[in-house]
């Protein structure tokens, strides 16, 4: 059956939106523009009442799987719930009506509700100084990656031309850094899964520009000798890079400064629960210490006596990351969002984020089979099944689980477990959900003995199967294209 | 003559005087998956031994190519270039890549016959 | 404790199946001498009502556009949402949701985001798109990077006309790779200087920006400038506002090769800059260069058609170091609300406000210059923005706020040579009486 697009629902006269009455002389085009650029071609946009597209939209929501109606336990992206009154925070029209070549005389409450953010920010990882632009974490990893660019250059420290990143590491990190013009360094994991602390030693040296690392790192471990490894970096002259996406155990328990880290960014849409929206907006605040937070994204938030500016006298900055300030309403539910926690909050969130996340480990250890024996933290891996006799593979699982309704974990991530199953509950999930996951799983395992054409074939119960994705990317179709042409 | 294979899983067979084909394995191609796109250079480039000269891209990775001998180029596939599952097909055969004009015959020697190919792959797993 | 379910028996529960007896060591792998010892230096949580009564509080030290009739424009151009757009937007179902690598979990948003590409393709006349990049100053900047991976050519040419803030980040993006960005100088309709532009094109430039329309509002001479850089075998990069595009021929008549640009006039709130997504659309020739993911259509076993997220394998997940681009997110959501914009304006409606804007910019224009309340500076081949040179800008413009107008963008700040100047936009929501009340403010103050 053909899937139905928008512009399939086209009926000529349909109008889904009236202007006012136009009062104001109509000029003609020809007067001042060049006659042969004005559009002759029709644009081909549907017509439609507004009700036709209410319509398609929410039947498209349906669709979805979504925090609000799903489990969602993707490790490394923290799916925790997303308050909606943080929702409401952003709907207020004295932000949202802001326009961003406003005097600033005009700005001094947004102004002042990024100060006060900023300032919560440096409380909770100890660095001393954050910039808003960074529109997603990304942004905020080539951010920090072009800082520590600018900083060693302007020692004359040419030589370093080097990031190290682990082999366990998002793809983002080496992503990052090779735009930045690094050369990137592979470091292998040792058998724990954690940095190997004498290859370590080995590789770095005079051309280590920095280290990049999440901690705890994307097997769920904590990287204990995280202190040594700053030491090495650190004497050998080079930086330490934090990346924030697993954030969310460490509030209240360990600042990232104390850990030694040099600079790091933030990911909003995860650790402080701003809505994903189906991949974005999001926001990767970068924030830094020490001569390293001379050289971030301008502009900075000042704040003089009692008025609030934008800090420009940076001379060291790297220059704008994006246009304006930031992804603005996602900082607004951020910071509506830390108002609610508090400190006590903070640390509540970490300590069931991690209870959530052994709890399932111990849950699910006899049918999957856990990446290491190391109690985990916010996340724990799985390397597939326990039973290895079964063709059942990661990938069908997680097909498997679309149809008991849950949303699958990542998986095939970190590349260096194989038929890797990367599970963060957070710690918005309730012990009966945490319980119905594991029944769910413990289901699976079974079906994959006694029923593997179930899970190799599934998901049976959405509205498509699965999909070839050879056949997409082999005749791509990636757009819709008008009958006439 | 039987095929000669590199350790980045080309293969090279010698056609006649110096011309040879050159391909992609069958291990190599069902480690990939499915074969979606390829990106080959035009005739008359040459290349150092091991210097990568295309891409060859799969749902899942997009890898290089590296020519197993130094060479120029002669021919290009357009039949894996039209339809790239042809290389998952017959890797082996009718799903070769490009064919060169050998510039060092040597350079053979330093190849894997397939029996060390296969013991190669076999430490590899 | 909010967001938390936990109730003291099930944390109990809990903790004797993870066999440990308190939640302090769940910690245990945390070296002693690493821990925080002390409480954060944060004010305890507060109640919603509190939280929000203190947000309120901060809104309420704005002074937002709802208090002005503002021309200001300048790369954001604040307007009328209609009220079904929020209400799509807010459905759990979007909003909620994570990226599509799940196809069969996320028709609706690989669905969603298919229409806008198509949309994107509809209005920029493009073959291609991808699902949406941060904004329009970080499209740009990947513009020109892909420009330089496509011919691997080193210096770019753009003009000084081109939106400062874009210029700024393209020279950040850039900072990384051997890349030699040339600005190039106006002339005095405020467009590219031609012969300037001719003298700097040969076989080492990459690519050639150029904006439609410019950072002063005016339409360049796009035919002109695409002939003489494919001279060169140079690509040719065009920064369009995709609203003007519904009243401009689809730019493939040009041959551009790449057309980048915001989207914050196609159903964005202003939200002090912070609310919108960019776009960077290409020829079938470029696919496989193109930074951002993409949704392509395919089938499954029983041939039911559905949406994928497609070409992964340029992204940074799979090619980390070697990726296009490191870009890992895009703007779902924004994407979504452009989508759902255009669908219900429709062509009637989207062609209507640029018309709208177009007309409204032109009246004011006229009034100003034959009233001689201004002195023109660029002349008149603009769109919807337009520069006005008035003496004592800074007092007038004082005066002007005063009396709650917001006459536009004073380029002095921006521009050293453009003192006195001012950037006035004019939205399609203006009524005459807005319009005219600009007109007679100024008058009394001059």
């Amino acid at each position: 059956m053909k899937k139905k697009l928008i512009f399939e629902k086209n009926v000529a006269g349909r109008r889904g939106f009236s202007f006012s009455k136009d009062d104001v002389p109509r000029y003609l085009w020809e007067d001042f523009l060049p006659a042969e650029l004005k559009r002759k071609e029709k644009l081909y946009f549907p017509q439609l009442s507004e009700l036709d597209v209410v319509r398609h939209y929410s039947r498209l929501a349906e669709m979805n799987f979504s925090v609000d109606k799903n489990f969602y336990p993707l490790g490394s992206c923290t799916m925790k719930y997303n308050p909606k009154m943080n929702e409401l925070a952003a709907e207020e029209r004295g932000f949202s009506q802001l326009h961003p070549y406003q005097e600033e005389e005009d700005v001094q409450g947004m102004l002042e509700l990024l100060y006060l953010l900023e300032k919560v920010l440096v409380e909770i990882t100890g660095m001393e100084r954050f910039s808003f632009q960074p529109a997603a974490g990304a942004a905020g990893e080539l951010s920090g990656m072009l800082m520590i660019k600018k900083f060693f250059l302007q020692r004359k420290d040419f030589l370093r031309q080097e990031v190290i990143v682990p082999d366990s590491s998002h793809g983002t990190n080496p992503a990052s850094a090779a735009l930045a013009g690094f050369k990137v360094v592979t470091i292998k994991s040792n058998q724990e899964g954690l940095v190997d602390i004498d290859a370590l030693s080995r590789i770095c040296g005079s051309r280590t520009a920095a280290l990049m690392l999440t901690n705890p790192n994307t097997l769920g471990l904590f990287e204990e000798k995280i202190w040594d490894m700053a030491e090495i970096v650190h004497k050998q002259g080079g930086l330490l890079y934090y990346d924030g996406a697993n954030l969310n155990p460490l509030l209240g328990k360990v600042r990232i400064s104390d850990m030694g880290f040099d600079i790091m960014h933030i990911n909003l849409h995860k650790t402080f629960a701003t809505p994903h929206g189906g991949g974005g907006p999001g926001g990767g605040p970068v924030g830094a210490r020490g001569k390293l937070k001379e050289f971030l994204p301008l502009p900075l938030i000042g704040k003089s006596q009692d008025r609030f500016y934008l800090e420009y006298k940076l001379p060291n900055s790297i220059g704008r990351v994006r246009s304006f300030y930031g992804n603005i309403p996602v900082m607004v539910k951020a910071f509506a969002y830390l108002l609610r926690l508090g400190k006590e909050g903070l640390l509540r969130v970490a300590e069931h984020a991690v209870l959530n996340a052994n709890y399932l480990k111990e849950k699910l250890k006899n049918y999957y089979e856990p990446a290491t024996d190391k109690p985990c933290w916010h996340e724990v891996v799985f390397a597939g099944l326990k039973n290895k006799t079964t063709n059942v593979r990661t990938f069908d699982i997680a097909k498997r689980l679309i149809d008991y309704g849950v949303h699958p974990p990542t998986v095939y991530f970190p590349l260096i477990v194989k038929e890797a199953l990367m599970i963060e509950p957070t710690e918005t999930e309730s012990k009966q959900i945490l319980d119905e996951f594991a029944g769910v799983m413990e289901a699976i395992a079974k079906e994959a003995v006694n029923n593997p054409q179930l899970v190799k074939e599934a998901p049976h119960t959405t509205p498509v199967g699965r999909l070839d994705e050879a056949k997409a990317a082999r005749q791509p179709q990636l757009r819709w294209v008008p009958p006439s042409a | 003559m039987a095929k000669l294979y590199s350790k980045s899983h080309e293969w090279v067979e010698v056609q006649e005087g110096s011309r040879a084909r050159v391909g992609v394995s069958d291990y190599a191609q069902k480690e990939l998956g499915d074969i979606v796109f390829l990106e080959l250079p035009d005739v008359g480039k040459e290349f150092h031994k091991a210097e990568q000269f295309g891409t060859i891209e799969s749902t899942k990775s997009v890898s290089d190519l590296f020519l197993p001998l130094a060479g120029k180029i002669v021919a290009v596939n357009q039949a894996v270039i039209d339809n790239p599952a042809l290389v998952n097909q017959d890797p082996e055969g009718e799903g070769w890549l490009v064919e060169i004009e050998i510039e060092d015959k040597t350079q053979l020697e330093e190849l894997l016959s397939p029996q060390d190919y296969r013991s190669f792959i076999a430490q590899e797993h | 404790m909010p967001y938390i379910p936990h109730t003291p028996k099930e944390r109990q529960e809990m903790l004797e199946t993870i066999g440990k007896k308190s939640l302090c060591q769940l910690f245990e792998t945390l070296p002693v001498d690493l821990r925080l010892r002390k409480e954060l230096n944060l004010d305890r949580g507060l109640s919603e009502k509190e939280a929000l009564d203190f947000i309120k509080q901060l809104a309420a030290k704005n002074k937002n556009l709802d208090a002005y009739n503002s021309f200001l424009g300048g790369g954001v151009y604040p307007h009328f949402v209609p009220a079904a757009l929020k209400a799509i937007l807010q459905q759990g179902g979007f909003y909620t949701s994570y990226t599509p690598y799940q196809a069969e979990a996320s028709q609706g948003t690989l669905q969603a985001i298919y229409e806008y590409q198509s949309y994107i393709c509809l209005l920029t006349g493009m073959d291609v798109t991808s699902a949406s990049l941060y904004d329009g100053a970080s499209a740009v900047a990947e513009s020109i990077l892909m420009a330089r991976r496509i011919n691997r050519r080193k210096k770019v040419l753009l003009g000084r006309s081109l939106h400062p803030e874009y210029r700024q980040v393209v020279k950040t993006y850039t900072a990384g790779i051997e890349i030699d960005i040339e600005e190039l100088k106006w002339d005095k309709e405020g467009k590219i200087l031609l012969p300037e532009l001719e003298m700097n094109l040969n076989d080492d430039v990459s690519a050639v920006v150029v904006a439609l329309p410019n950072f002063f509002g005016l339409v360049e001479d796009i035919k002109t400038i695409t002939t003489l850089a494919h001279k060169h075998n140079a690509l040719v990069i065009v920064v369009a506002n995709p609203l003007f595009l519904s009243l401009v021929q689809p730019l493939s008549y040009y041959e551009v090769d790449i057309v980048c640009g915001e989207g914050q006039i196609l159903g964005q709130r202003a939200y002090w800059g912070g609310e919108t997504f960019g776009f960077i659309a290409t020829r079938q020739e470029f696919l496989r260069k193109i930074p951002g993911r993409i949704v392509g259509r395919t089938t499954d076993k029983k041939g039911r058609e559905g949406f994928v997220l497609t070409l992964q394998a340029r992204e940074q997940h799979i090619r980390r170091e070697k990726a296009t681009s490191n870009i890992c997110s895009n703007q779902s959501l924004n994407a979504l609300a452009c989508s759902v914009y255009l669908s219900l304006l429709g062509e009637q409606g989207i062609k209507a406000l640029a018309e709208r804007i177009f007309s409204r910019a032109h009246y004011l224009y006229e009034q100003l210059v034959s009233k001689k309340l201004v002195q023109e500076v660029f002349g008149s081949h603009f769109w919807g923005e337009f520069v006005v040179k008035i003496p004592h800008l800074e007092q007038v413009g004082k005066e002007m706020k005063r009396h709650r107008i917001l006459a536009g963008v004073k380029l002095g700040k921006l521009y050293p040579q453009l003192e006195n100047c001012l950037l006035v936009f004019v939205d399609g929501d203006k009524s005459k009486k807005d319009l005219d009340s600009f007109v007679q403010t100024l008058e009394k103050l001059i």
